[in-house]
């Protein structure tokens, strides 16, 4: 059947008011049918539940009184368990079993200004921030919502935009208001990660601010997009990357 | 003499009476770019007590709307080459067209063509979305903006 004989129209389902300012982001729990969580510029975090008798979403629960200024981004880890959120106050915040009694939040103070976006690697054990003070944090994720500084990286001349693990190797790619795609590899087991390739506008790149980035599901293929009105495309012979070969470019 | 001041001798020029306005040109429920240069005319400069308008940094010139797409190109020029002001200057723009535009327009900000030396980079900070609003949540800078648009209100 060819694509387009299909009818690939999307319906809405259903409208879910709640936020009072602009919602920036929005994130499917990976583990959990039918729960979802928004970011708002009005300093919330929603869940969101969809009943398995009505098929109707509700709020569940407002995470609020944390930050001080609009939360940009969100990430749920690969568990379901814990939801990292970024924002402009400065800090990232890792909750665990919020709306209930044993609810926790780690605050991770670090970046000078705005952070920007959070991601969690494929198996949840690394947690990756980045902000306008143009660094990537990478942080190592210990027991009881723990967190340590694993690195800092510096290269990006500009405000980082948005950082994201490659689906299924610790690989850390982030993109920039400088225009560039940088990515980050660990050759050790030491988490020493150094930028191993920067795609920028004498490559291929963009030639503005890279907004976001996004993966397939075998991580062969990569999309960005940008201020300079283009989505790119790329790809990578991940087999080979797989093998222990060594950094295969993009 | 003041000290200080960027530009210090600006030139100034009377406010402009009675614009009239084109009836036929632009559809009712759309965006009339006499009425939007009339809400950012009176903005203040951030460096001197007069108006935007006054010191020629908008005109009737300064808004184009596109009503096919519900986009509006704002463009200012800055009183002088190196003004470091431009950046404020764009953020009052923006500041007072939120309360005054509906939601669904795009708007673009720029400085004019060749007025000001780091035309591209101003450019690019006033058309990023996140760092607009970044800034507006900055304490100090958002009390100088409020002092700028709401200056005929004090």
């Amino acid at each position: 059947m060819k694509l387009m004989d299909k009818n690939l129209g999307l319906v809405e389902v259903q409208k879910l008011e709640g936020h009072t300012d602009r919602v920036w982001n929005v994130a499917w729990n990976p583990a959990a049918d039918g729960v979802l969580a928004s970011c708002s510029a009005d300093k919330t975090v929603r869940i969101w539940e969809q009943s398995s008798l009505t098929r109707s979403w509700t709020c569940k629960a407002v995470l609020e009184g944390t930050h001080t200024r609009t939360v940009k981004s969100l990430a749920w880890s690969p568990s379901g368990k814990l939801l990292a959120t970024a924002s402009f106050d400065g800090t990232t915040c890792v909750w665990e079993n919020f709306a209930t009694d044993s609810e926790s939040v780690s605050v991770l103070q670090v970046h000078e200004s705005e952070v920007k976006s959070v991601s969690w690697n494929a198996s949840g054990s690394l947690l990756a921030t980045c902000g306008r003070d143009k660094s990537v944090w990478i942080w190592e994720v210990l027991p009881e919502n723990e967190f340590e500084c694993a690195a800092v990286l510096t290269g990006h001349s500009e405000d980082v935009k948005m950082v994201l693990w490659h689906p299924t190797m610790d690989v850390l790619f982030s993109c920039s208001y400088d225009n560039t795609i940088k990515i980050w590899w660990s050759e050790d087991e030491y988490g020493d990660y150094n930028c191993v390739q920067t795609l920028g506008e004498l490559n291929n790149g963009h030639s503005s601010t890279v907004w976001s980035i996004s993966f397939n599901a075998a991580g062969d293929k990569m999309v960005t997009c940008s201020d300079d009105l283009t989505v790119k495309i790329w790809k990578t012979d991940i087999s080979m990357m797989q093998t222990g070969e060594g950094y295969v470019p993009w | 003499m003041t000290l200080g001041l960027i530009n210090a001798n600006p030139v100034v020029q009377a406010k402009k009476e009675g614009l009239v306005r084109r009836e036929d040109q632009y559809r009712d429920d759309g965006v009339d770019p006499l009425e939007m240069t009339k809400y950012v005319r009176d903005i203040r400069d951030p460096e001197h007590p007069y108006t935007l308008e006054q010191l020629r940094v908008v005109s009737e010139e300064s808004v184009t709307v596109d009503d096919k797409l519900d986009r509006i190109l704002i463009t200012f020029t800055p009183t002088i080459q190196h003004c470091s002001m431009a950046n404020i200057i764009g953020l009052c723009l923006r500041a007072k067209l939120k309360e005054c535009l509906q939601l669904h327009y795009k708007v673009d900000i720029r400085v004019s063509p060749g007025s000001h030396a780091d035309e591209v980079s101003v450019n690019k900070q006033l058309n990023d979305k996140e760092r607009v609003v970044a800034a507006l949540e900055n304490p100090n800078l958002r009390q100088l903006v409020d002092e700028c648009i709401y200056s005929d209100e004090i």
